[in-house]
């Protein structure tokens, strides 16, 4: 390694300020939930540690963003006071939020999911929240679990700081299942957004066409996953019957939306008989209830092809997220190209996200 | 005259050019109708027991998407009538070749006994009642594709028959296509030059969605495109097109309109990521433009007639495309009046036969 | 063209690094098997710390299965991205021809021609920029040679 590491700085210039949707704080280890457990979970961790659906392992070569390990040698990302110099200080960002991937939500014991679900809220409000008031959170939720999933809502509603819920982006069951409608409802009742961020397995394959056997088929499958929990969500008519509700989608990139607009409408032309609850095209809702992070950002072939991409999707409902600091993340100030222009610019880094998440942001 | 999808009629276009149909089905009308072929053993074990065979369809039986209208013989469900296809599509269109999909669904029979012989004696039955029956005919070998080494010995027993031009793969499957698994069956596929088809549908008995199953068939119609693109994901990541680079993939009933996004996220992955599959010596969109093409058949067009035109300048090149009505099968569109009089005569020209001749050497 | 002193060659030891900053470029140096190397500290892509990414060898496949590994630590990786980049000439792997890092040449040459400029029978004279390091006449230095 380095004998010397002296970081890129970039030139000092007026940034404008940016929201970024998608901040990863990691666990250094599980340790750094147990002061957040009761004896009879925290013994249960320690005893038997997380057990979730078996999945894959892959080989991947690569994690984290190789610069972006604190000097104390703990894990990228699980030092609150190192995510703000590298990456809130680096950027200027106004407001990021905070999206915990630590295994809570997807453990099979359903107590267990929701003490470690509660646990890892009080550990973003100790350690990230209260120490950084430029971070939101999302709510990790025991989402397989209504009842308890609404119990956990309703212990963090009324901070204003958590923005939204998480879901994984394979749950159990498509999302639009009634089984997670008790979920929206409290969502809606509480004006928090529902995101779904990619990964994560509720036991099934990444395809519907069984387990890929490499790496960089599961990093292209989120495209795919998304797209069939938004099937879901817009034809069993959750927007229908919430129609306040909102949904995020988390780094799935979002190239697929306008091909998966015009297949839903031409489907919904085709089919409507067996869904008579819509009542609008299929697109009137995703248009209406949904926002996609950018990240991934595609590259079109032809450059000029992502802002007419861009218009597709709608430019309003696209909000800039990094990942930080996962490997696959976007930089900030070339993930969107200047090309498109600071009016674009502007919305996606900035104005989108004000208006979609409103007061629990700047509140 | 010509009678469209939808059972009207319209005057035929002054451009009489050729017309390769790439999908049409057969359906097997009863399981009586497979006696010929089968061997007595299971022709008694049909009679004496509830087991009566696979099903005919992927499709809800009595959708009216299965049947087209007119498309229901006397004494069969629609598809079952060498007749009606004659009437309806092959004499009014004037069709010089038509590729015949029979989907029957080998691939839900998890006995292998019952998969391989019912396989051949869908193949020999397509012989006897449909390839030797109309010259303007060509079909698919049907193959138990969940039992890759006994679909090869299919492969191998008729591959060579003049009027199989391919072999048909239900797009859901138990494993990605690309799995070596698989080999044994491209080895087959390679050998005996015939193109893989992937098409729409498949029984396999794991759900279309990576999140398990949904509610409605609107879902999985619509759904089902993702299960294309994880396919292609799996088939170029797996080095298919490396190991048989005469390979050839006809992507069927599968639309079309979301290569363009899916080939930019996979080429963004593949930079990424391109060391864990080094065989892979290209980006995948060269190898999708090489290697596969798609029928028109649903088009899931835009709203707007422009959007469409550029997606088609976003796949690349005028040697994608392959004409289909997918009889008896009902879409939204009819790409005979809604795609192909708008299209550049050359490009039109192409997708009505040239690349079809091309792709399965007819002459 | 300028000839900048940037480290004694002891400082990188084989597989190790180091990143400077000449002429307000930031550069990573690095050591390969006794071979130095220097490449600009910043990716083509999307602007990451490229010289902070991981090290690798070559893999090629002609097929599935039948794995070439060569040339170990000579592919460089981005460290945000994982896009290798070819530590001898700065080409990437995705696209050679059109998406490179500039790669400078690095020399090892002792302190006694370095040192106050003192012309050397056979060589350019100077300018030869020592920004950090006090150079004696004893040692080894690294000098990379950057267009201004």
């Amino acid at each position: 390694m380095a004998t010397t590491l002296e970081r890129t700085t970039r030139q000092a210039r007026t940034k404008p300020a940016i929201i970024d949707c998608d901040i990863h704080n990691e666990l250094d280890s599980e340790r750094d939930l147990y002061p957040f457990l009761s004896d009879r979970w925290r013994t249960h961790l320690m005893t038997y540690g997380m057990h979730g659906p078996s999945g894959a392992i892959y080989p991947r070569f690569t994690n984290r963003r190789a610069d972006a390990f604190p000097p104390s040698g703990r894990e990228a990302g699980s030092e609150c006071a190192f995510t703000s110099v590298q990456l809130l200080d680096e950027w200027n960002i106004a407001c990021g939020i905070l999206n915990p991937l630590t295994g809570a939500g997807s453990q099979l014991n359903p107590e267990f999911d929701a003490a470690l679900a509660t646990a890892v809220n009080d550990w973003q409000v100790a350690e990230w929240l209260d120490k950084e008031p430029r971070l939101r959170a999302s709510i990790i939720l025991p989402f397989e679990h209504a009842d308890l999933a609404v119990a956990e809502i309703e212990r963090r509603a009324r901070d204003p700081r958590f923005v939204q819920v998480q879901f994984t982006g394979r749950p159990r069951e498509p999302m639009g299942r009634r089984k997670y409608w008790p979920i929206y409802e409290a969502c809606a009742t509480h004006g928090l957004a529902v995101m779904s961020h990619a990964f994560g397995s509720g036991g099934q394959p990444i395809t519907g066409c069984g387990w890929p056997s490499f790496y960089i088929e599961d990093h292209v499958g989120p495209s795919q996953s998304m797209q069939a929990n938004l099937i879901s969500l817009v034809v069993e008519g959750v927007f229908e019957r919430f129609p306040t509700l909102r949904v995020v989608s988390a780094e799935n990139g979002f190239a697929w939306v306008p091909s998966l607009m015009w297949r839903l409408d031409n489907t919904f032309d085709l089919l409507r008989d067996e869904t008579p609850h819509l009542t609008r095209r299929p697109s009137e809702y995703i248009r209406d209830h949904v926002w996609f992070c950018t990240q991934p950002v595609e590259e079109p072939h032809r450059p000029e092809d992502l802002r007419w991409l861009m218009e597709q999707v709608g430019i309003d409902h696209l909000i800039f997220a990094s990942d930080y600091a996962h490997w696959d993340w976007d930089a900030p100030d070339t993930a969107i190209p200047a090309r498109l222009g600071d009016d674009v610019r502007r919305k996606i880094y900035y104005d989108n996200a004000l208006a979609l998440y409103g007061d629990r942001l700047m509140g | 005259m010509r009678t469209r999808q939808d059972g009207t009629s319209v005057a035929p276009g002054s451009a009489a050019t050729a017309l390769i149909d790439c999908d049409v089905h057969s359906t097997v009308p009863r399981v009586e109708a497979l006696f010929p072929y089968l061997p007595p053993h299971w022709i008694e074990h049909v009679n004496q027991s509830v087991f009566k065979g696979a099903g005919t369809t992927y499709y809800p039986p009595r959708a009216p998407i299965t049947a087209r209208p007119g498309s229901i013989p006397p004494d069969g469900p629609a598809g079952s009538s060498l007749d009606l296809l004659r009437e309806q599509v092959l004499d009014p269109l004037g069709v010089e070749i038509a590729v015949v999909n029979c989907l029957y669904a080998i691939d839900s029979l998890h006995n292998p006994e019952a998969a391989v012989a019912f396989a051949r004696a869908v193949n020999d039955w397509q012989i006897a009642e449909w390839l030797e029956r109309d010259t303007r005919l060509r079909a698919s070998i049907v193959v138990p594709s969940q039992l890759p080494e006994l679909a090869a010995q299919e492969i191998a027993r008729v591959g060579d028959h003049p009027g199989f031009v391919q072999v048909l793969l239900p797009v859901r499957s138990q494993h990605p296509y690309g799995s070596r698994l698989f080999r044994p069956m491209w080895e087959a596929i390679a050998e005996h030059h015939l193109v893989a088809g992937i098409h729409f549908g498949g029984a396999p008995g794991n759900p279309p969605f990576p999140s398990g199953w949904p509610s409605y068939y609107f879902e999985e119609y619509a759904g089902m495109a993702q299960v294309f693109q994880s396919q292609l994901a799996s088939i170029i990541s797996e080095g298919v097109f490396d190991l048989f680079p005469t390979a050839r993939i006809a992507l069927l009933e599968s639309g079309f309109t979301w290569l363009p996004a899916f080939m930019w996220r996979f080429d963004k992955e593949w930079r990424n990521l391109r060391r864990l599959v080094p065989w892979v010596k290209r980006a995948p969109s060269e190898y999708i433009r090489e290697y596969v093409r798609l029928t028109i058949q649903p088009l899931d067009a835009p709203a707007e007639w422009r959007d469409m035109e550029r997606t088609i300048e976003q796949i690349g090149g005028d040697h994608m495309l392959l004409f289909a009505t997918d009889y008896p099968h009902l879409h939204t569109h009819d790409p005979l009046d809604t795609l192909l009089p708008h299209l550049p005569d050359a490009l039109a020209q192409r997708i009505r036969s040239e690349n079809a001749r091309e792709l399965y050497g007819l002459v | 063209m300028a000839r900048h002193v940037v480290g004694r060659v002891e400082e990188i030891p084989p597989g190790g690094r180091k990143i400077i900053t000449v002429a307000g470029r930031s550069i990573g140096i690095f050591n390969v098997h006794g071979e130095f190397f220097a490449l600009r500290n910043r990716c083509p892509h999307q602007g990451g710390p490229l010289c902070e990414g991981l090290l690798w060898g070559m893999l090629h496949a002609r097929v599935p299965g039948e794995l070439e590994y060569t040339r170990a630590g000579e592919i460089l990786t981005c460290a945000w991205h994982g896009w290798e980049f070819d530590i001898r000439t700065g080409q990437s792997w995705c696209d050679p021809e059109r998406l490179r890092v500039r790669r400078y040449d690095v020399h090892v040459e002792p302190g006694d021609t370095l040192a106050a400029d003192t012309p050397v029978p056979g060589k350019v004279p100077g300018p030869y920029i020592a920004e950090t390091y006090p150079v004696v006449a004893e040692g080894q230095y690294l000098v990379i040679e950057v267009t201004s």
